[in-house]
């Protein structure tokens, strides 16, 4: 994926390579304090670097938020069992594409952040569960690995501290539910992709039942940044309890899509103003989903003077999640997107528990025959109905993250179902390529036609 | 112990051992909590979600089946959200289920139509379509109907962790996920039929069983499987005098609710086409039908004229026949017959075991010892195919309290899996094994030993003393063949032997001089098939055969009875752990009768049925109660189904070792002896080695 031009209104921590030249390069890494983080973790004690973690009110940036320096706590460093490091990189949420750009503009700050959370932990080990359809990031992640291996930054004994590091690529194989922690540790130790009980949680029994630290892409490569700067200074950025800075995954119908880095805290209407590009051929805005397709949707009334962070979204019932905000114009079918929304968790239901498998198969059947034209009122009670009777009944997240779109879908914009009974069934929305974004440096590759 | 939790469900006050879970805590005060994928002894799932209840300070709905119950919780199982949850939880289920009750197998005993019944709606307001996959057959047994199936899991645990064969798992992902075989299309395993038992719904069924009948138009009569010599109690569900099921759902019995394909399976010899239905006279050299009450004039005139000349009786009883038979046999031969050779085929050297146990008590391993003994030590046998119940138990024992399993086999064996230490030694070497694993032995608190015939005479008493350098209490169990093998012994179909291990003056001869000796004058064989394969020397001699089938021995008889089945009489019969255990008779064959009954009448044709008694088996019971040692089991126990291990005489028991006529015949999942040749589910499947 290409990066998209940078914008001056971003604070860019973690993505202050991207578009350098070269910018996997470990030579370009060095050139760029790459790899001091590490030399200066290993003078600190793990429980300082804890302390830091803590200090840096880093909340875990995969989509549930929960604080890192806890989580990295809560790991039991003394246990006899070996520690191992994984880092979820199965990222599937719709609307999210950031750690992709994380791995490829800047692969060695992730290694770096996993190294340094690997000495915490007193682990030897560490693997980069990789999402089956990124088959070319498996590439760039493992030339990396090579790269750090020649120049002595992973291997036995590193620069003398007797640390030893090692990490690997491993492919998922193209489940979204294996970004789940407990589903990805099975389908990591060979097993089908299944969710497991818990507690145990992962960092108490993960990876073959051993203590294992396991945190989203953007999580370990913010780590670097905080041990240099400081915990207290990378919290600074950000707001309370919101610390530092958040990849936002701008998507939909805005006049600059792109993933760009901005404090925590930082207003909504502006990302979507100034860094998204403002909205595409003047529409006026309609909904955003703020954080991946598993939050619900905010209404153009709600996004007004709200702010992107953690605490400010949970007010307004919906999530920051992954960061992966899609934007939705005034012509958007808001049913159409309910049926994409729930053939998306439909299809990527595992079957492990009744709820959701039987659920999402429901509701999308229903969607698709309200969408064709033949749902009743009794429909669209019931589209609620059922969403409701999944959320919070399932074994994983899963079911909440189909349940809660559709809930606030079917709240929010209960005209449009009530359009459809009275007036029929809507076309579908005519895309013509030259409104369509266009990404920077592909303009004259693409044909302009109009496209059905 | 720890001090029980104290919690509140429902506004009652309950206790429970800390780690309960909270739906067992619940069980347990008489509230039912439902549940579909739960299943107590398998690995939790929490899959269904039917067990969801509000419990305080929770953020959401908790699952029952897999909360530890703590200290001060507060559930609720009985609010609208509650129910509102199982009744949508329900409908869901219902979405892609075929709803083909009236033809389903299950229907009556459906648990997802008792939960509906119970928690769900009256109504669908599902109106989309249905999945539909066509049904599959993967076994003889086997059939899978996945539409019918709600995904449960129970199936694959059961096969993965209480067989140990892991022959079923899941495929695809989401609504379309199904449970496989390990085949692809059809199951390579133990055919044991526990998925299609555990199976909550209809989703599973039997290949013998299926749309045969309704569960409700059968009677179900608990027995005891004559197959191996574990004594598993199977359920066989009867109609019209044919038998269509065998199962034990109400979990009772020392099996529980195990089968394995000859206890689920394995009755259907019962109405074998060449079952004999009358009995047969040999005239003019050729076996002929005639009438019961000819048959037994002709036999006890005979019997009498022979007894009159002195002459020289042989008896040969059976691993088969109930202890009454096999009492009531010996007694004839003994005080009517004036004969001492009496003899059955021995498969487990059972008399030098007891024999060096002598001044020990709570020596002999019970069935549940094999699944509470910290130690399992197996010697010789592939347990898991010649003896299934014990192999279920090691397995549960290894999971549920992590036993330490020692296996000495020749070969290769299931319970290396699960084992601490397996060694593997010549035939004949075994003891050499259990020598080279005692210093690991030494280290164990419990143990029990199992051994078949691999391990006999002297070799058996230098285990015994192997045993007994162990710095902890050792129970030993020796395994034997078919389901009354321990009861032979005890009954002193021996000729060495009276009842109750009293050694007899004047030893009679064995099976093998029987048929090697020229001498003898009348051979009466009961249930057993000694001619088979040997040239009889005796050419001149009466042969009298009781059996289901016109056997090698029964062709060569002059008059043969057509008896009943384990399955048709009733009686006890004692297993491979001395329990005893009662049969039921579930069926009559037409033309047939119980062995006991067959000596009776035969006792009272000759005029000595005042000497040999009553032949109805409870009276014969009594009797034995009386004269066998350790037959005084206290009787509600055995009238309820239960199984009351019998406490063995505990004295030496002076006589010749044998141990060359000691022979297991090894059988495995899939053969049965005579019965095993008869019976045509145990021939059709897949993995029965014998030619078809």
């Amino acid at each position: 994926m290409p990066y998209n031009q940078p914008h001056p209104a971003e604070t860019r921590i973690i993505s202050k390579r991207f578009g350098l030249p070269n910018s996997a390069s470990l030579e370009t890494f060095l050139a760029t304090e790459g790899y001091a983080a590490i030399k200066k973790a290993l003078g600190m004690t793990p429980d300082a670097i804890i302390e830091e973690m803590k200090a840096s009110n880093l909340r875990g940036r995969g989509g549930a938020g929960f604080p890192t320096g806890l989580k990295w706590s809560f790991v039991p460093r003394t246990s006899p069992k070996p520690k191992y490091i994984i880092v979820n990189a199965d990222e599937s949420e719709p609307g999210t594409c950031k750690d992709r750009l994380l791995m490829e503009y800047d692969p060695h700050q992730l290694l770096e952040g996993m190294m340094i959370g690997g000495y915490t932990m007193g682990a030897t080990y560490g693997w980069i569960y990789i999402r089956g359809e990124y088959r070319y990031l498996i590439d760039i992640m493992d030339r990396a690995i090579a790269e750090a291996y020649a120049a002595g930054y992973l291997g036995d004994n590193l620069h003398g501290t007797g640390f030893s590091f090692h990490i690997r690529t491993h492919t998922g194989a193209g489940a979204y539910e294996c970004g789940e922690e407990s589903a990805l540790l099975e389908s990591f130790e060979g097993k089908r992709g299944i969710p497991r009980i818990r507690p145990p949680f992962p960092a108490v029994s993960g990876a073959y039942q051993a203590p294992t630290l396991l945190n989203n892409v953007e999580t370990f490569a913010t780590v670097p940044a905080i041990l240099l700067m400081g915990g207290a200074e990378y919290a600074a950025l950000g707001i309370p309890k919101s610390g530092g800075t958040k990849l936002l995954c701008i998507s939909g119908h805005v006049n600059k899509p792109g993933v760009y880095e901005v404090p925590l805290g930082f207003p909504m209407m502006r990302a979507i103003e100034e860094l998204g590009g403002g909205m595409r051929n003047g529409k006026k805005l309609k909904a955003v989903v703020p954080g991946g397709s598993s939050c619900p949707m905010l209404t153009a009334a709600e996004c007004d003077g709200l702010t992107l962070d953690y605490d400010a979204l949970a007010k307004v019932k919906s999530m920051l999640g992954s960061g992966g905000m899609i934007v939705l114009d005034e012509d958007t079918d808001m049913v159409r997107v309910a049926l994409r929304i729930m053939r998306f968790y439909q299809h990527e239901s595992c079957g492990w528990c009744i709820p959701c498998r039987e659920g999402t198969t429901w509701l999308k059947k229903l969607l698709t025959r309200f969408v064709g034209g033949a749902g009743t009122q009794s429909d669209i009670v019931m589209i609620g109905d059922l969403a409701k009777n999944m959320l919070g009944r399932t074994f994983c997240p899963l079911g909440d993250a189909a349940a809660l779109p559709t809930i606030s879908i079917i709240e929010k914009f209960r005209n449009e179902f009530e359009d459809y009974l009275t007036h029929g069934p809507k076309p579908r929305r005519q895309y013509l390529r030259d409104q369509a974004p266009v990404w920077q440096g592909q303009a004259a590759a693409i044909p302009v036609q109009p496209t059905l | 112990m720890p001090d029980p939790v104290k919690l509140t469900v429902d506004g009652q006050e309950i206790t429970a051992e800390p780690g309960t879970l909270l739906i067992n805590a619940a069980k347990q005060a008489g509230i039912e909590i439902p549940a579909f994928c739960y299943y107590e002894g398998y690995s939790l799932q929490a899959a269904c979600r039917m067990c969801l209840v509000e419990v305080e300070k929770a953020p959401k709905m908790m699952a029952a089946c897999t909360l530890p119950v703590a200290e001060g919780m507060v559930v609720r199982t009985q609010t609208a959200q509650v129910a509102a949850a199982r009744k949508s939880t329900l409908e869901f289920l219902l979405t892609n289920h075929p709803l083909d009750c009236p033809v389903c197998d299950k229907g009556g005993e459906c648990e997802l139509q008792d939960m509906v019944f119970r928690y769900g709606a009256g109504e669908s307001r599902y109106t989309e379509t249905k999945l539909h996959v066509d049904e599959k057959q993967w076994s003889p047994v086997v059939f899978f109907d996945a539409p019918r199936c709600i995904l449960c899991f129970r199936c694959v645990r059961v096969c993965n962790e209480g067989m140990g064969v892991g022959a079923l798992g899941v495929i695809n992902r989401g609504s379309v996920s199904e449970i496989a075989p390990n085949m692809g299309d059809h199951l390579n395993c133990d055919e044991c039929g526990m998925c299609v038992d555990i199976c909550p719904v209809g989703a599973l069924t039997s290949g013998i069983y299926r749309y045969k009948t309704r569960p409700w138009e059968m009677e179900h009569v608990s027995t005891i499987c004559t197959h191996c010599s574990n004594g598993c109690k199977t359920t066989l569900g009867v109609r019209n005098d044919h038998i269509i099921r065998g199962n034990n759902r109400d979990r009772s019995g020392i099996n529980g609710e195990f089968l394995c394909i000859k206890g689920r399976y394995g009755f259907d010899f019962t109405d074998h086409p060449e079952r004999l239905q009358a009995p047969l006279i040999r005239r003019n050299g050729k076996l002929e039908p005639a009438s019961w009450s000819e048959a037994l004039a002709y036999t006890a005139k005979r019997f009498s004229e022979l007894k009159a000349s002195n002459a020289l009786f042989g008896i040969v009883g059976s691993a088969h026949l109930t202890n009454e038979e096999n009492f009531y046999l010996q007694k004839f031969g003994r005080q009517v017959l004036n004969t001492n050779s009496i003899d059955h085929q021995r498969s487990g050297d059972v008399v030098t075991l007891l024999d060096a146990l002598s001044g020990t008590t709570g020596t002999l391993a019970t069935v549940q010892d094999f699944y509470t003994s910290k130690g399992v030590l197996v010697i010789g046998a592939d347990l898991a195919l010649e003896q299934p119940l014990l192999a279920f138990q090691i397995r549960a024992n290894f999971r549920h309290h992590n036993a330490h399993i020692y296996a000495v086999t020749a070969k290769e064996v299931r319970e290396d899996k699960i084992s601490f230490k397996s060694v593997r030694v010549q035939p004949g070497e075994e003891l050499a094994g259990v020598e080279e694993l005692h210093f690991q032995l030494v280290t164990e608190q419990e143990l029990v030993i199992v051994f078949d015939d691999s391990v006999k005479g002297a070799a058996l008493r230098r285990l015994v003393e192997i045993g007994s350098t162990l710095p902890y209490p050792v129970k030993y169990c020796c395994l034997v063949d078919y389901s009354n093998s321990r009861g032979a012994i005890d009954m002193g179909v021996m000729p060495d032997l009276l009842p109750g291990h009293k050694p007899s003056e004047t030893p009679g001869m064995t099976v093998e001089a029987m048929v090697t000796s020229a001498e003898l004058d009348a051979l009466w064989i009961v249930g057993a098939d000694p001619l088979a394969g040997a040239p009889f020397a005796a050419e001149k001699a009466f042969i009298v055969v009781q059996d289901l089938f016109l056997t090698e021995s029964a062709k060569l008889a002059d008059v043969v009875f057509p008896s009943a089945s384990a399955y048709e009489k009733s009686g006890t019969v004692t297993n491979v752990c001395g329990e005893i255990q009662q049969l039921k008779p579930a069926i009559r064959t037409m033309g047939t009768k119980p062995d006991l009954e067959i000596m009776g009448l035969l006792a009272r044709e000759m005029g000595v049925a005042a000497t040999m008694g009553p032949w109805v088996s409870d009276k014969v019971f009594t009797e034995i109660r009386s004269q066998v040692a350790g037959y005084a089991v206290p009787l509600p126990i055995l009238s309820t189904g239960g199984a009351a291990q019998s406490t063995p005489v505990n004295g030496r028991i002076p006589v010749a070792e044998h141990p060359e006529l000691i022979r297991s015949a090894h059988d495995n999942l899939f053969t049965s002896g005579t019965l095993g040749r008869y019976s045509r589910i145990l021939n059709s499947v897949l993995e029965n080695p014998l030619p078809q």
